[in-house]
């Protein structure tokens, strides 16, 4: 169709040349010429123009409102016991011999408009009954136009408390979850509804304050308003003491996140990260039943100064967690009022020895005081775990890690397990703090 | 608490006077570094963020780079999508609004050029493609001509007191580029449609300008490590084809290039895209084009005659 249309065009063209009348004979090849020469300077000059602009700009790509990825941590491996939940309290960590899947994790971010960008995590979890929960494990706004050096955050996010407690699974760096965090956060650490407000202080070095306001209510508040484990007689415990589900009364009934973190560079190669926090609010076993929790917390990283793709390096991090969850008297179960204080520890090192590999070790403590209660000192006991293991990164997007642990009881067995696993992710890959 | 706040208002007011006295610039890579203080000359203090001898793909998002970014009146990156794993959380902790997208003080490079290697599709199995094309353009010294002329728009436009100056500097250092570029050329003519193998893909721009072939890699895919396979193809494609020169950048295994040369026979020649990633090239674009150019002419040189 086209070609017919050029064809015709051609034609036409031709004919009304030939058609054309006959120039005048006298001063024609001057006037021609000096035509010719027109059109040539007129040609050098448009081509000079079109040399010196710009090529047409790229298309858009890669930009989108809203970036999505999907990361699986595929578990796999063997315990000596077969109650891998007692074993594994974390609620990411592997659930049962054989394979589990309990991270499957829909990330989505974007920026919001000119004042806000928004993160959102969904979190899928088998159960080793094959059942798939679904959590709506973040959503929150995080401002990008407060003046001051403040920021804001609100929404639903894992609190700042230490280090590990805000890192997604597919950052840890070991399979599990710290069990001084399971005894301080419970199985899925300190996340919350509410809000928090950061100020990076106008130091040389690196200093931010952070204050966090939530709900603190919930399981995901373990250690403050959370009515804890159903007894036999339908009656609502944590550590023994009997609990209450009651409303806010006011704002002191609001659960308080502050942290301080402050970071310099001992070398051109060295970093180091130190911060402390607290969580202060209230718990449920009475009416000004109260808990608090404090930690400090180290990183230290070396990598030099010609690294290719990340390695070599070596890292070493550190958190310590102290807790006084102050119970009230349950007469009922002739408890009386007490204080029941834990600490813990997890100190690991990672050793990322050549591209792609990673070796590393981890060592826990944890314990706590003597309480009243025999169930609620059974739920508190002396634990510690050694976990060294070793990564493969097959590119940024996949890895498999293989990691012993073996787990020391006061109370009861010694157990060991091996597992295994595997992280793939496809769509947008976040890019990771420090 | 009273020292505290004297302490804090002496560093208040000393940040503001430095801020008025110089125009504080951070630029993520040292290429830009080098051109920011070009035209910014004694008007400017630049930061650089990655270090010129590590790789620019994989940077750590250090807490003092926050610190940098907080303080900054203009950011200088690369627009292309080198940056990605650690520029965005750094800037979302700078809580910088001069630096934000749109900004003037944000100035990313690639806005109006056209990126070599922009993929038709997205898709992993390929390596790590950048989205925006292949983001290691300046190692083509027509870019970095792009380059300066866009810091120096983007100095104009945050502080337009001294744009005199800026435009100043401007001319003065693309006459130097101008020239520095026809002896290049002129370097490398004749060995015009020479095949160069390369660590990573990071030189297509450089090989275009000055007519050379750089597109044999020891990487399979880009970001992929060497594979037993691909390094087989490399020796055999190698000594098929006469190849004389390895290039390897100082963050990528010297061991790997090493052992391929040893079988084959090639030079292997320290390059680098930043300016200090090869000595005595310090925040200098132009010494750091010159020692390459020079180098590789020599080393295709001294390779002549050998078969």
């Amino acid at each position: 169709m086209h070609r017919r249309f050029l064809w015709a065009t051609v034609l036409s063209a031709a004919t009304a040349l030939a058609h054309a009348d006959p120039v005048p004979a006298d001063n024609t090849s001057s006037n021609l010429l000096k035509e010719i020469n027109d059109l040539k300077q007129r040609t050098a000059q448009l081509e000079k123009q079109v040399r010196g602009q710009p090529p047409a700009a790229p298309a858009p790509s890669g930009r989108a409102y809203m970036h999505a990825g999907f990361d699986v941590l595929v578990n796999g491996g063997w315990s000596t016991t077969p109650d891998v939940a007692a074993l594994q309290p974390g609620d990411h960590d592997p659930s049962q011999r054989g394979f589990s899947i309990r991270n499957a994790e829909l990330a989505l971010d974007g920026t919001v408009d000119p004042f806000f960008k928004a993160f959102a995590n969904l979190v899928f979890k088998m159960s080793p009954e094959e059942e798939t929960e679904l959590e709506l494990e973040e959503a929150y706004a995080q401002s990008t136009a407060l003046p001051g050096g403040l920021q804001l955050r609100a929404g639903r996010f894992f609190t700042e408390f230490g280090r590990q407690n805000n890192q997604h699974p597919h950052s840890w760096a070991f399979v599990d979850q710290p069990l001084a965090m399971n005894r301080m956060f419970g199985s899925d650490g300190l996340r919350q509804n509410g809000l928090r407000l950061s100020w990076l202080a106008p130091t040389p070095w690196y200093t931010e304050l952070l204050c966090g306001v939530f709900n603190g209510q919930g399981g995901d508040a373990f250690s403050f308003r959370h009515l804890g484990d159903t007894d036999t007689n339908g009656v609502t415990r944590l550590y023994g003491h009997a609990t209450t589900a009651r409303d806010l009364r006011g704002v002191g009934d609001l659960l308080y996140v502050p942290r301080l973190i402050s970071s310099c560079e001992l070398t051109e190669e060295q970093t180091l990260v130190l911060g402390a926090s607290a969580a202060f609010g209230p718990n449920d076993t009475g009416v000004d039943a109260r808990t608090q929790i404090y930690g400090v917390d180290g990183y230290w990283k070396w990598k030099p100064a010609n690294a290719g793709s990340g390695w070599p390096f070596v890292s070493f991090q550190t958190e310590l967690f102290y807790r006084d969850f102050c119970a009230a008297a349950d007469p009922e179960a002739s408890l009386p009022e007490e204080h029941l204080r834990d600490w813990g520890l997890y100190s690991q090192v990672l050793w990322g020895f050549t591209r792609g590999w990673v070796a590393g070790l981890r060592g826990e403590y944890v314990t706590g005081n003597t309480g009243a209660s025999a169930e609620g000192n059974g739920q508190r006991g002396e634990a510690g775990r050694i976990s060294p293991n070793a990564t493969y990164y097959f590119s940024e997007f996949a890895k498999l890690r293989l990691q012993y642990n073996y787990t020391h009881y006061a109370a009861s067995d010694d157990e060991q397990a091996v597992w295994a696993q595997l992280e793939f992710m496809i769509g947008a890959h976040g890019a990771h703090k420090f | 608490m009273k020292t505290l706040k004297k302490y804090l208002i002496v560093l208040l007011a000393g940040s503001a006077l430095a801020a008025q006295a110089k125009l504080n610039v951070v630029a993520t890579t040292a290429d830009f570094g080098a051109l920011a203080q070009a035209v910014g000359g004694d008007l400017v203090t630049v930061t650089v963020l990655a270090k010129p001898t590590e790789d620019p793909h994989f940077v750590d998002a250090k807490p003092s780079y926050i610190v940098r970014l907080n303080r900054a009146d203009v950011l200088i990156e690369g627009g292309a999508e080198l940056e990605m794993g650690w520029l965005p959380p750094l800037l979302d902790g700078s809580r910088n609004a001069k630096l934000a997208a749109g900004q003037p003080g944000h100035i990313a490079i690639a806005e109006g050029l056209a990126l070599l290697e922009v993929p038709a599709e997205l898709d992993r199995s390929k390596g790590d493609l950048h989205a925006k094309g292949n983001p290691h353009y300046m190692t083509d010294p027509e870019n970095a001509r792009h380059a300066s002329k866009r810091i120096a728009d983007g100095f104009c436009a945050v502080d337009a007191a001294h744009k005199d100056a800026y435009t100043k500097n401007l001319q003065a250092w693309l006459k130097q580029l101008d020239e520095k570029l026809a002896a290049w050329q002129q370097q490398l003519a004749p060995y015009a449609g020479t095949r160069v193998a390369a660590f990573h893909n990071s030189w297509p721009y450089f090989a275009r300008r000055f007519g050379l072939k750089m597109d044999l890699f020891l990487e399979p895919k880009p970001g992929i490590p060497p594979s037993p396979a691909q390094l087989g193809v490399v020796l055999e494609t190698i000594k098929r084809e006469h190849i004389k020169v390895i290039v390897i950048e100082p963050y990528q295994s010297k061991h790997m290039a090493a052992t391929v040369a040893a079988q084959t026979g090639a030079t292997v020649l320290a390059f680098a895209q930043y300016p200090g990633g090869v000595k005595g090239t310090e925040g200098d674009y132009l010494a750091l084009q010159d020692k390459l150019v020079s180098s590789l002419a020599a080393a295709l040189a001294a390779q002549r005659g050998t078969p």
